[in-house]
């Protein structure tokens, strides 16, 4: 999303090429107090020029101590999906040191010291991690090493080229004198950054293609490891809130006699939208907060229903949209087409419903706010404090932490900004935990979309145009709203042709907001996963009224795309494509380009006579370029199908009075392992740049089962969830 | 009112309403956060424990209700066979991702092998479809599990 629409814009996508890397990083290096050398990294970025001239600070990026250890301050947060092991292995790689002789750190808030490339601020999204920082990771240990190796050849009095460096010690020419990371620190901190920075050739690699081991993971396993609701402060209290149940609305009157009485409970906190419980623990605050009899004053929105959301959606859907791609003529290409197929396919609202619900604590003091928290964009919740407190931005401090779970919930910041308004008010430090239900009936909704396609085949039955209408709320607009240009949401029309090669195309967008206080936002696979499930869909309805095979007819489209190919034939080969299925079974495919690699999937599925899907087995192929950690990439195969066939099977939030009618796990239905299939990951060995891995295992799930349900049934699934209705005694 | 409850092998005198849910004690008033919050009703089982052995959703657990039974929560778990071998699996399968949802995870897998050294899958959906994972970690839960019962008798306590 994100990094293919600015990188395109601004520069290149960093690759593995020489070319590419002389464009290298920014370092800076310095003595740490106390001794040692410490790294900075920074990147130009059109309009973020300064942080060129002033990115050094101490701390910034990568410590060694004199003892030796090394420090990683990561840039890029952990959610899951391994990052703190791709970054680490990066720099580890170029550094000569093994990924377990180091250690790693959240960053503080920061956008010049932690920028992430492609977006030019400090955020974790959008698959950019590894593409964003492939090559400037690489050139910090690179240039650390030759550093060290320089101190080492100064004390020797010998060639820094017949030095070389091991697991952290550099060694001379006999083998016999070394020097330790550590031992060479402070007087490598005096070295200049070298000017020329050569990396590894890709055939010289130890770390990046192994699969490593993930750095954190022992915690994950005992216990031990920090999110932010694990936040410990002296003389914490526990809070839990309640915002206005209808979108939009305030909090009218408020008796809360009942809730002080409530043994543990200490003070009640109002904000105009909200009420908060603060007790000694949540026990106490939950039911203080139930104890409260409050009135709301529900607003323009208390009457708003799905019926009329999805009305104005359809309504907006036959508007001519604003053009987000055009190429031929389209309306030639349909003119001259001996067949025109059109379709409506939909896709719910949906939540997030990490396992880690939200949550923020909040110290705020006359002279300084500190907030502990996972969140995916550290600088944007330092800003909401600042503006929230009226404390200058220094003054406010982030300490990050592991996210259980983001999957874009966490690239908002409504729920920290809401928390120091209630902090505000609160002496001494308050955390904030929103219950299931909070968390699920105030999230950030991935948008309903409503979209028309509509193809001009020719006599063959091979679309000679295609059109393709999105209609739904625009996110861009909202969280990053320069890049809302001309009407068009990048996002919403990203890979709205999949990877195919239309001769006449066109890509419009209609923009439909929900009602006012229904916000929406990303969800893992953002664009590519809404666009792959109506393009594959749709690509399906067509190769079967070409009476051609689905995978053969993917294949004729893909003429200008060899990488697309090579995995759909690939996933062919080895999911048995072609081979008969029992009765009441099925395969479907999906092909997708998105966030840099080429990925399909294959889903068997069955159906029972009472319309129940049964997903057995997924097949995947995929090329997503040079692999950094490919234990990861499985990892994140494995779990995008999972995610993904959760949405495709029960995920859906819906509006009644103003309300989101889901409320907890019961209601909002998530996958359980008794429903997981059998998952099989081919990684194609390619050398090209790499592609984004957190989220197109998502995006091709739910096209490869509906598809797969056409196979097993004949019934064509237009619309999210699955309506196992439609289904029964097919 | 107070209460004395034996986790890990330790008495703990604690002070609360007798509906005050478990995970709450351990969280907040003993600063024992590997036992997570999830749901807050039963239906994630992030919040797992064992209650003289039995895995044990401590967010719908009153501690007027746990008497002297023994609490065992991941804090401890490594000490007793099955959690030992479990975590080894863990570890060794590269299971997590973000990890929030495992100390449930393991926790109720750990119940299930000290009870069935050999579960076969229907084992192990009954015994594991009451804890949610949303990184779907699933398929390397079920290799974990079995490869863990592969690594010997679960049942002698260590040494």
């Amino acid at each position: 999303m994100f990094f293919d629409h600015i990188m395109t814009a601004s520069e290149p996508v960093e690759g593995t090429n020489p070319q590419d890397l002389s464009r290298r990083a920014f370092l800076r290096a310095s003595a740490a107090t106390g001794g040692g050398l410490l790294m900075s990294i920074a990147r130009p970025f059109p309009g973020h020029a300064a942080a060129e001239a002033d990115a050094f600070a101490p701390n910034a990026f990568m410590r060694i101590a004199p003892n030796g250890e090394i420090s990683l301050i990561m840039p890029q947060i952990e959610m899951g999906q391994g990052t703190y092991t791709s970054m680490s292995m990066l720099i580890a790689e170029e550094l000569e040191v093994g990924l377990d002789q180091i250690r790693y750190e959240h960053a503080p808030a920061s956008d010049k010291l932690y920028t992430n490339p492609a977006l030019g601020f400090q955020v974790t999204g959008g698959s950019t991690s590894v593409r964003g920082f492939y090559v400037s990771l690489r050139q910090a240990g690179a240039a650390a090493r030759m550093m060290l190796i320089a101190a080492a050849a100064d004390t020797w009095h010998v060639d820094p080229a017949s030095c070389k460096a091991q697991r952290g010690v550099v060694s001379d020419a006999s083998g016999k004198r070394h020097l330790t990371y550590g031992q060479l620190a402070e007087k490598a901190a005096k070295q200049p950054v070298p000017a020329d920075i050569p990396l590894k050739p890709n055939k010289d690699f130890k770390l990046i293609g192994t699969p490593a081991k993930r750095i954190d993971v022992a915690g994950k396993v005992n216990g031990t490891a920090m999110y932010g609701i694990d936040a410990k402060l002296p003389g914490m209290k526990i809070a839990t809130v309640a915002a206005c149940p209808v979108f939009g609305g305030k909090l009218g009157s408020l008796d809360d006699s009942a809730a002080k009485a409530v043994k543990g409970v200490r003070q009640i906190v109002r904000i105009e939208n909200a009420v908060a419980v603060v007790a000694d623990h949540m026990g106490a605050a939950k039911k203080g907060l139930e104890a409260l009899k409050i009135t709301w004053d529900e607003g323009a929105n208390a009457h708003a229903s799905q019926t009329d959301i999805v009305g104005a959606l359809e309504a907006a859907s036959h508007r001519d949209g604003a053009v987000g791609k055009s190429e031929g003529d389209i309306d030639a290409g349909m003119k001259g087409a001996a067949k025109v197929v059109e379709a409506v396919y939909q896709l719910p609202f949906l939540a997030h419903a990490a396992m880690e619900p939200l949550n923020c604590t909040v110290h705020v003091r006359k002279d300084a706010c500190d907030i502990w928290v996972g969140t995916q964009v550290a600088s944007r919740a330092q800003a909401t404090a600042a503006e929230v407190t009226g404390l200058p931005l220094e003054q406010v401090n982030i300490h990050n932490h592991l996210l259980g779970g983001g999957f874009g919930r966490r690239l908002d910041i409504d729920s920290i900004t809401q928390a120091v308004q209630l902090a505000k008010q609160v002496d001494g430090p308050v955390k904030i935990i929103w219950t299931r239900e909070e968390d699920i009936q105030h999230d950030v909704y991935r948008p309903y979309y409503y979209d028309r396609l509509r193809a001009g085949l020719d006599a063959s039955g091979k679309p000679i145009a295609f059109h393709h209408r999105v209609a739904g709320s625009s996110i861009v607009a909202r969280w990053i709203p320069p890049l809302f240009k001309n009407d068009v949401d990048f996002d919403a029309v990203e890979a709205a042709a999949g990877p195919y090669d239309f001769p006449n195309l066109l890509i419009d967008y209609v923009r439909q907001e929900p009602p006012a206080g229904m916000t929406t936002g990303w969800w893992r696979g953002v664009g590519v996963t809404h666009n792959a499930f109506m393009v594959e869909g749709f690509i399906d309805e067509l190769a079967v009224g070409a009476g051609k095979d689905p995978v053969d007819y993917r294949r004729s489209l893909l003429g200008k795309s060899p990488r697309a190919k090579a995995v759909l034939d690939l996933v062919a080969e080895k999911s048995g494509w072609g081979k008969t299925m029992p009765s009441g079974s099925g395969r479907g495919v999906a092909v997708l380009l998105g966030f840099g690699t080429y990925l399909a999937q294959v889903a068997e599925v069955s159906v029972g006579k009472d319309g129940q899907p049964r997903v057995t087995r997924v097949v995947c192929a995929l090329d997503c370029g040079v692999v950094v950690n490919p234990d990861t990439v499985k990892a994140q195969v494995e779990g995008g199908i999972m995610f993904g066939l959760a949405a495709a099977l029960y995920g859906e939030i819906t509006v009644k009075d103003g309300r989101v009618e889901q409320s907890n796990f019961d209601s909002y239905q998530v996958l359980r392992i008794n429903e997981a299939p059998a998952i099989e990951v081919h990684i194609i060995d390619s050398q090209e740049k790499p592609g984004g891995m957190g989220e197109p295992g998502t995006s091709a799930l739910a096209p490869a089962v509906v598809n797969a349900i056409y196979a097993a049934t004949g019934k064509r699934l237009r619309k999210l969830p699955i309506n196992t209705d439609e289904l029964k005694g097919a | 009112m107070p209460y004395t409850l034996k986790i890990n092998g330790t008495d703990h005198q604690v002070d609360g309403d007798s509906d005050t849910p478990l995970l709450w004690v351990l969280r907040n008033v003993l600063e024992m956060t590997g036992t997570k919050f999830g749901c807050g009703a039963a239906l994630c089982g992030a919040c797992t424990v064992h209650i003289d052995g039995v895995a044990t959703r401590s967010c719908v657990t009153e501690i007027d209700n746990v008497g002297t039974a023994a609490i065992t929560t991941i804090e401890a778990i490594d000490a007793t066979p099955a959690g030992h071998k479990i975590q080894k699996a863990w570890l060794d399968l590269e299971v997590v991702q973000c990890g929030y949802c495992q100390s449930g995870q393991i926790m109720s897998a750990s119940a299930l092998l000290a009870s069935n050294p050999k579960p076969n899958d229907s084992d192990i959906d009954d015994a594991m479809s009451g804890n949610i994972c949303r990184c779907g970690t699933y398929v390397r839960i079920r290799e974990a599990i079995k490869q863990a019962a592969l690594s010997g008798n679960t049942n002698e306590r260590r040494g």
